[in-house]
């Protein structure tokens, strides 16, 4: 079913009593041509681009728990384009153009917000490294600001401005980046992907990959195995488990990092907001709650929980940045596993190992990335080729010395 | 977490720094044949799911460098000792 006006106004006259599923819960069938491993944000949005741009049917999305109960439901819905480095910025701005049109091309609110991300900066260094920033943005086509600590005054009266050692002294704001409601992200790429025929099947881990003669052949799964022609991985904080399984090691270490919720308040900060002086990020859910984040725990883990003294090390964050913070409650606190790779950039390739393909080490930036991602790894898998938006994404640049690192931390996960 | 140290005692884990992986052997070799190796050890990793040999730097106590045993799923820590006894031993 079509969602619109004329369906909402159909089914309230009947008592909302005829509403269907969004997605059916198929059993998986012994073969496919595309298998995905993982049903997270990325795996559903390839299948659905895999579906819907490149018009394959047969693929089915493999995942170990229920729908989505990964990164994709555990972040901070920022999204943004505002990278410098050559080969990440065209493909940020393509996942924000895709943003901007993704409710109406996948029928489904995904209440995608652009109300503008402000980064601060502190000091006169910090402005003219925002000011490069934003100038190799609008290289790309992207649209920066910088603004002076008046334009943010009058954007956010009550950030303490004067702070004896990081003084807000203005900041890098894109209008266009903003938030979107995570869960929908998943929920409408699943239900675009399933109404174009693919399998989707939850509760179903992968145990093992079937590879002869040096091409896949299959996965052994809790619930059977199946045959494919070709599989993609998209397995997130568990991607080096995953591609274990077909003998290959990847440049990828998993973290925990930790989101936190306030309890709710009225209307407070109506954009994202990053403090330059430390690692914090904060917006305001629809519902009222303060989102915000910062750093890692900084220590390798799978334990989708972290330790006080990163939550700590947050808050003060926050704290310097707005005094009033100190006040608010904290609600709930959780923590995801982070694919940290070695130069905090992604990889959207293909394998030594025929019709094996690589979807991973999005560090902490993957949910903005979600559609651009679905949408290079579907041309990945259909044609066997990088896309020239994911041709930086390869997993041999680490050998061949072509890091992607925009923070220029080196081969120090924890550091990205 | 805490870590307990084998000269300051158990101590909050925020008086260290993580490094990693200490089971990785640094090559020896200068060598251009040894760039698999060295490819290895910079870029390459185990990323354990479950127990892990891994150094920490106490830098807000004594300032040693420790090797922990430490589960990357429940974050129990089993044994500490010094890096340079681990490197003697060659376990902890």
């Amino acid at each position: 079913m079509r969602y619109s006006i004329f369906s909402l106004a159909r089914n309230a006259l009947s008592g909302h009593k005829h509403w269907q599923p969004a997605w059916r819960q198929p059993d998986p069938k012994p073969e496919y041509d595309i298998v995905i491993v993982g049903g997270g944000g990325h795996g559903l949005a390839t299948a659905y681009y895999l579906a819907k741009e490149h018009g394959l049917k047969n693929i089915a999305v493999l995942e170990k728990s229920w729908l989505g109960s990964g990164n994709i439901g555990r972040n901070t819905t920022i999204i943004r384009s505002n990278y410098m480095l050559p080969g990440n910025n065209p493909f940020y701005e393509w996942s924000m153009k895709l943003w901007e049109g993704l409710e109406q091309d996948f029928n489904f609110n995904a209440m995608v917000s652009q109300r503008g991300v402000l980064n601060l900066f502190h000091s006169d260094p910090q402005r003219d490294g925002f000011a490069r920033r934003g100038n190799a943005m609008r290289i790309d086509g992207v649209d920066a600001e910088l603004i002076d600590r008046e334009d943010v005054r009058a954007m956010y009266p009550f950030f303490d401005f004067d702070n004896a050692r990081f003084p807000i002294k203005g900041g890098l704001l894109q209008r266009r980046g903003g938030t979107v409601r995570h869960d929908a992200v998943a929920w409408g790429y699943a239900r675009g992907a399933d109404t174009r025929g693919v399998d989707i099947i939850q509760n179903c881990a992968v145990t093992g990959i079937r590879i002869e003669n040096g091409k896949v052949v299959g996965v052994d799964t809790t619930r059977g195995a199946i045959k494919c022609k070709k599989l993609g991985l998209a397995a997130a904080g568990n991607s080096s488990e995953v591609a274990g399984m077909a003998g290959m090691k990847l440049p990828i270490e998993s973290h925990v990092l930790q989101a936190f919720v306030s309890e709710g308040l009225k209307p407070y900060i109506d954009g994202v907001v990053t403090f330059g002086a430390g690692h914090f990020y904060v917006s305001q859910s629809d519902k009222g709650g303060l989102v915000f984040g910062g750093d890692l725990d900084g220590y390798n883990s799978y334990a989708r929980r972290g330790n006080l003294p990163a939550m700590e090390h947050v808050i003060e964050g926050g704290v310097a940045m707005i005094p009033a913070l100190s006040r608010v409650k904290v609600l709930r606190s959780w923590g995801g596993i982070m694919d940290m790779s070695m130069d905090g950039s992604p990889i959207i390739d293909k394998t030594n190992i025929e019709g094996l393909y690589l979807n991973c080490g999005w560090c902490y930036g993957g949910f903005k990335a979600t559609p651009a991602s679905g949408w290079c790894f579907a041309w990945t898998i259909a044609k066997d080729e990088a896309h020239k938006l994911n041709s930086a994404y390869r997993l041999d640049r680490f050998r061949r010395g072509m890091m992607i690192d925009e923070k220029g931390q080196g081969a120090q996960p924890n550091l990205h | 977490m805490r870590i307990k140290c084998p000269y300051c005692g158990e101590r909050p884990v925020e008086e260290f720094t993580y490094l990693g992986d200490a089971s990785k052997k640094r090559p020896s070799s200068l060598d251009d044949a040894s760039m698999d190796e060295w490819f290895d050890y910079v870029y390459i990793r185990d990323n354990v799911k479950g127990r892990m040999h891994e150094y920490w730097h106490h830098g807000g106590g004594c300032r040693s460098w420790l090797v922990v045993d430490r589960d990357t799923q429940s974050h129990e820590i089993f044994g500490v000792t010094t890096a340079r006894e681990y490197a003697r031993k060659g376990k902890i």
